[in-house]
């Protein structure tokens, strides 16, 4: 059946990220180690796993790093290869295992947690991380019953989104979608799990100034989820389009402005001065979405000493000028995918379940702009990789749609 | 030949184009048969003896003022405060009549013996002067003599130790004011008034006041309620400063005013076309617009603007009056009518201007969008008396580039208002929310006091000079300019004026009436 595979292809890697430089992200996939082919669906490692049949799956900023060549090769040994790419994904559950007990039937619709954990590596005991419920944290991604990887959509035994094979998945990895969630509003789940998750690593104190760079899905999922979960006294956002900084009003910030703007917006709302084009003062904390050296430079000479740079879109190797971070004492923090949180009234609740509840409450399926079949998966790619300048937020695969000529997302 | 009058052209089928300015550049446009263009009075002849009339005016002082030798004595404080750098425009030819008047204040003072004397650039909440530009206003006598010593300063608007508060008007307006020359024993305030705005009791209660001050009739009810604020008995802008003149005089402040006019005698020779009646050109004039025009195309914006800002005008006294304010200012007032006024029957539905480079925010700098929109909105469209030029409802097509640039020192806080507050708003009212922030910002106070920068209320200001005409208006078209700049500024963009005009018939109707003014040179239309 038909999957999006990625090989490990040095000089097709090589090519793709030249393609990308040259014409832009996600527009050298033609010349890629991604490729089209008929796969057959993965076999379940063992008990607990399900076949899913992926109806939805997003096109994550993850994947086309991947796609473009840029990924960092910190990850080089956390994946295996070939792999189907998509952890973004809602689908159907298609086969249970046998034997199961755990209440997951068949014709269920699932949207998957894809970190792969200890529980389903079969990793007994499991890491400390895993055993408090940290799955994202998990200390024996590498190992295990399975093959390296950090989720699904990066693992060569469980198959990914982007396939109409489908994937096995974990009873762990599994959500029930409510019925009242679209399968637009189900996609969002993942992503916004993430955003839920820097949101409150970010430990936003009532009344802080707050300033959100970059607007993409990450970037408005994270201002909805920290007007959500959070009180901030101020909540700026950067936003380049137009579509973005409506859709950033919309989610809860308070002042929306252009990338360029966003220190001189934090400046004036904090009353800082300003040496050169860092503050002396300015925001609480800083939430980078976009995860690139300008981005991470620019969180820095906006935060005000001591507070806090929260890094939630994936960087790569970058270059930054670390002295002001030394200097101001400024905390800079990743955040990486998700597993408990504290709850509200004490105890912890899984990310998940925060972000289900988000994604009904703001209504995050709206971000779901075009929906490609995987045969146009080079158009869908470069739309995801333009999707500011194209007025998108989210591009998902429909994965088991077949493209009909001249069909337009 | 004695200088000819305003004239208003009725443009039909034999009249040649006429010249729009355009920013740091020029056009030739067709307007409508029907049109009409008011082009403004010829420049009157100069005092022959400036100097001679400038003793004359000290010696003889109108009101109840002594003469100005009669108010020094030995151990006074003498404080002479001077407009800025937002005067003339552009900036004079050396000798600037500051230095000619101030000249000739020293000369008396030094002669009766006056040696506690402090120079005062009363700039309100504009930007400090460079040394350039106090050179070129005082001359470099002045300016080294005092300079070096501090005694050459510049009002500084959040001193809080050289501000003093003299009390409220009658209508609980705050007076504070600079403490030197408010505490002096002789301020003696030296004045340009290029337009009819200027000058009076403005002069002293605006450019040596404090934010405090200026909030009372700098804001946005205020200008509504000045039809215009050219027209000082109409203007509750002036019946403000008037008020705290007043209070200011009560308070036992003695004020010796010394008030200038200047003839329309506005460019060089090489741009003498400028202020000349198309139908008049010359083949000279004719060859100076076409070389002038093709340089200026292949020109970089950079350099067309540094061309632009070495313009030094010709201008050359045409009056100067010295002693009580209101005195003065009345005679003043007349000069400056005698010059500019143009009459104009009736108004039409749709005003046209050429906004130059230039407009009294941006000199030696960059005309932002925001200064775009106050020198058409605020400045050209105010220069009435009686009714505007345009009717209500109508519409004012303006012709400059309108590009989005700013300059980061000039006019830190201006970058803030157009990305912050006019995406907002662009109602002169609903900006006024964020108006204490602004004006109390440490960042812009910093920038106003150390650099030179417009304080951080400055570009609210601006708006609220636009208020009455976006009240007035129907639209506003902008010609030429950016187009995400003038939908910024909540105007329409339109690529030519026949495409402008199109656009108007949709706000005032088909077969609109047309007026243009031909500015600059400065005019005054009497709108009978």
């Amino acid at each position: 059946m038909r999957a999006l595979v990625f090989e490990r292809n040095v000089a097709r890697f090589a090519a793709s990220r030249v393609a990308s430089v040259l014409v832009g992200s996600g527009r050298g996939a033609g010349v890629g180690p991604l490729r089209l082919g008929d796969l057959d669906p993965p076999e379940p490692p063992g008990p607990g796993w399900h076949r899913v049949r992926p109806l939805l799956s997003g096109i994550c900023g993850s994947d086309l790093a991947t796609v473009d060549g840029t990924s960092s090769r910190y990850f080089e040994d956390l994946v295996s290869f070939p792999f189907v790419p998509g952890h973004e994904v809602v689908g159907v559950v298609d086969a249970v295992a046998p034997g199961t007990v755990d209440g997951v039937a068949e014709g269920t619709r699932v949207v998957l947690e894809p970190v792969i954990g200890c529980i389903p590596r079969a990793v007994d005991p499991p890491c400390s991380a895993c055993a408090e419920g940290r799955t994202g944290n998990c200390e024996r991604v590498a190992f295990g019953q399975l093959e390296p990887g950090l989720q699904i959509g990066y693992c060569a035994d469980t198959g990914g989104g982007w396939s109409a094979a489908g994937l096995v998945a974990h009873t762990v990895q599994l959500h029930p979608v409510p019925d009242a969630l679209s399968d637009e509003d189900a996609v969002m789940v993942e992503p916004t799990a993430c955003a839920v998750h820097g949101a409150l690593q970010a430990n936003v104190q009532a009344g802080d100034v707050v300033a959100v760079v970059g607007a993409g899905t990450l970037g408005l999922a994270t201002i909805a989820a920290l007007r959500r979960f959070s009180e901030p006294g101020t909540l700026l956002a950067g936003a380049k389009h137009p579509h973005q900084r409506r859709l950033a009003e919309a989610l809860g910030a308070d002042g929306v402005v252009t990338p360029q703007q966003l220190a001189r917006a934090v400046r004036r709302r904090t009353r800082s001065l300003a040496i050169s084009s860092h503050l002396t003062g300015g925001a609480d904390v800083v939430v980078d979405c976009v995860g690139s050296a300008e981005s991470i430079a620019q969180s820095l000479a906006m935060v005000r000493p001591r507070g806090r740079v929260v890094l939630i879109g994936m960087p790569g190797r970058t270059t930054v000028d670390l002295a002001p971070l030394w200097h101001r004492e400024v905390q800079l923090a990743g955040a990486y995918a998700y597993g408990v949180e504290d709850g509200p009234h004490g105890g912890s609740v899984r990310t998940f379940d925060l972000a289900f509840e988000l994604v009904q409450a703001a209504g995050l399926g709206r971000l779901v702009s075009a929906r490609y079949p995987l045969e146009r998966f080079e158009e869908a790619l470069a739309h995801a990789g333009a999707a500011g300048r194209r007025g998108a937020v989210k591009v998902v695969f429909d994965v088991q749609a077949r493209a009909r000529k001249g069909q337009v997302p | 030949m004695s200088p000819r009058p305003g004239f208003v052209l009725e443009v039909d089928r034999s009249s040649p184009p006429t010249l729009f300015w355009h920013g740091e550049g020029f056009r030739l446009e067709r307007l409508p048969e029907g049109s009409r263009v008011v082009y403004p009075p010829e420049p009157l002849p100069a005092l022959a003896d400036p100097v001679g009339a400038i003793r004359h005016a000290l010696e003889h002082p109108l009101g109840d003022s002594q003469p100005l030798s009669s108010l020094l004595r030995p151990g006074m404080r003498l404080t002479i405060a001077f407009d800025d750098v937002s005067l003339p425009l552009p900036p004079m030819r050396r000798p600037d009549v500051r230095q000619l008047v101030i000249e000739q204040v020293l000369d008396m003072a030094a002669a009766a013996g006056v040696d506690d004397v402090v120079l005062v650039a009363a700039l309100a909440l504009h930007r400090r002067m460079t040394e350039g530009e106090l050179r070129h206003a005082l001359g470099d006598r002045i300016y080294d003599a005092f300079a070096p010593h501090g005694l050459l300063q510049q009002h500084d608007a959040e001193d809080p130790a050289n501000l003093v508060h003299l009390g409220h008007t009658d209508l609980g307006e705050d007076v504070e004011l600079n403490k030197r020359a408010a505490t002096s024993d002789l301020l003696v305030y030296v004045n340009i008034n290029l337009v009819a705005m200027d000058g009076g009791h403005k002069s002293v209660a605006t450019g040596l006041a404090s934010y405090r001050s200026l909030r009372h009739h700098h804001n946005a009810q205020t200008m509504r309620h000045s039809r215009s604020f050219m027209d000082q008995h109409r203007s509750e802008l002036h019946s403000s400063n008037w008020r705290m003149g007043r209070l200011i005089a009560a308070q036992g402040v003695k004020v010796f005013q010394i008030e200038t006019t200047l003839n329309t005698d506005t460019f060089p020779e090489q741009f003498r076309f400028l202020q000349r009646r198309e139908w008049e050109w010359s083949a000279r004039d004719r060859a100076a617009f076409v070389a002038s025009s093709a340089a200026l195309a292949r020109t970089p914006e950079r350099v067309r603007r540094a061309v632009f800002h070495a313009i030094k005008a010709p201008h050359r006294l045409t009056s100067v009056q010295a002693g009580e304010v209101e005195a003065v200012h009345e005679r003043t007032t007349e000069h400056v009518h005698r010059q500019q006024l143009v009459v104009v029957e009736g108004q039409s539905d749709v005003l046209t201007m050429g906004l130059p480079y230039i407009c009294p925010y941006n000199v030696n700098s960059i005309m932002n969008p925001v200064l775009v929109a106050c020198l058409g909105l605020g400045y050209f469209f105010n220069l009435y008396r009686g009714k505007p030029l345009v009717r209500e409802g109508g519409v004012v097509i303006l012709s400059h580039p309108t590009p989005w640039a700013f300059h980061p020192g000039h006019h830190p806080s201006y970058i803030d208002f157009f990305e912050q507050v006019l995406t907002e708003t662009t109602d002169p009212v609903g900006i006024g929310k964020y108006e204490e922030s602004f004006a109390t910002d440490p960042w812009y106070i910093h920038l106003y006091r150390t650099g030179h920068a417009y304080h951080g209320v400055h570009p609210f200001y601006m708006w609220y000079w636009c208020a009455h005409a976006l009240e007035h208006l129907g639209a506003v078209i902008v010609v030429g300019g950016d187009r995400a700049a003038v939908r910024r500024l909540g105007f329409k963009p339109a690529s030519t004026l026949a495409d402008a005009l199109e656009m108007a018939t949709d706000v005032v109707g088909p077969d609109p009436t047309v007026t243009h003014l031909h500015a600059p040179p400065l005019m005054l239309a009497e709108v009978q």
